[in-house]
């Protein structure tokens, strides 16, 4: 099971349509497995059929986030003409990624947004439930 | 000639766990070599059978991208560091959509 805040998914959801056809990237970072903060990333495919992160601003996301000891904990994706569903590519690079789960977002429709959480370890795809946290009340979203 | 190199977690299996290693070489292709004599197999890891950097992989030196400036023949100088991550990348496969 996967557990995100609203807001995070509403920026996912901005992100993947805004940069629609091509295909949006970015990362969930976790404090003690709780998403502690989101971070778009520059597509340098910029690419409806690929995605890889800018590497610089890789770099410094990745030091941010490891002197911060956060978790690399989501990389999500847009699918813009096929299913929210990991691509042999998806599962080809997920060998090396260091992110816990795969998010993904199809934004084939332009009516209704798919997304769908995965694991992918050591090649196998196994879906699970995204839970969509509401905002506490009286506190402002992460 | 010392040159720190940062590894990434997948990598440290190769390190004894150890973050960040030393080496020496005038090149990025001299420093590879270095380390591997003492981490043996982590070359392979970022070099592919052709001499090539690995795709799946990102090299910097004093924080740039190898591949905006000399590749594996990057020149190294004492004291600068070099960081290793994994590249981050995937996406819908051409052929995939192709098919429906």
């Amino acid at each position: 099971m996967l557990e995100i805040p609203q807001s995070m998914v509403d920026t996912i959801v901005a992100h993947a349509r805004r940069d629609h056809p091509d295909e949006c990237c970015g990362i969930i970072a976790a404090k003690d497995g709780r998403p502690s903060r989101l971070f778009e990333m520059q597509n340098t495919e910029r690419s409806p059929t690929g995605f890889e992160f800018d590497s610089a601003q890789w770099l410094s996301v990745h030091r941010d986030i490891d002197e911060a000891d956060e978790d690399f904990h989501v990389v999500y994706h847009s699918h813009t003409m096929t299913e929210a569903y990991p691509s042999r590519t998806d599962i080809r690079w997920s060998l090396t990624t260091p992110f816990a789960h795969w998010l993904l977002v199809s934004t084939r429709s332009p009516d209704e947004l798919e997304m769908r959480a995965y694991t992918i370890s050591d090649g196998i795809v196994r879906e699970e439930e995204v839970r969509v946290r509401a905002p506490e009340a009286g506190t402002s979203a992460p | 000639m010392a040159i720190e190199v940062r590894i990434p977690t997948i990598l440290r299996s190769y390190t004894g766990g150890e973050k960040a290693v030393q080496g020496s070489g005038a090149t990025l292709t001299a420093l590879l070599d270095d380390l591997d004599s003492r981490h043996s197999g982590l070359r392979g890891r970022l070099i592919t059978d052709d001499g090539a950097l690995h795709r799946f992989v990102n090299v910097y030196v004093n924080d740039e991208d190898v591949r905006f400036l000399g590749g594996l023949e990057t020149q190294l100088s004492d004291g600068d560091n070099v960081t290793v991550l994994p590249a981050v990348a995937g996406g819908a496969d051409p052929a995939e959509i192709a098919r429906g």
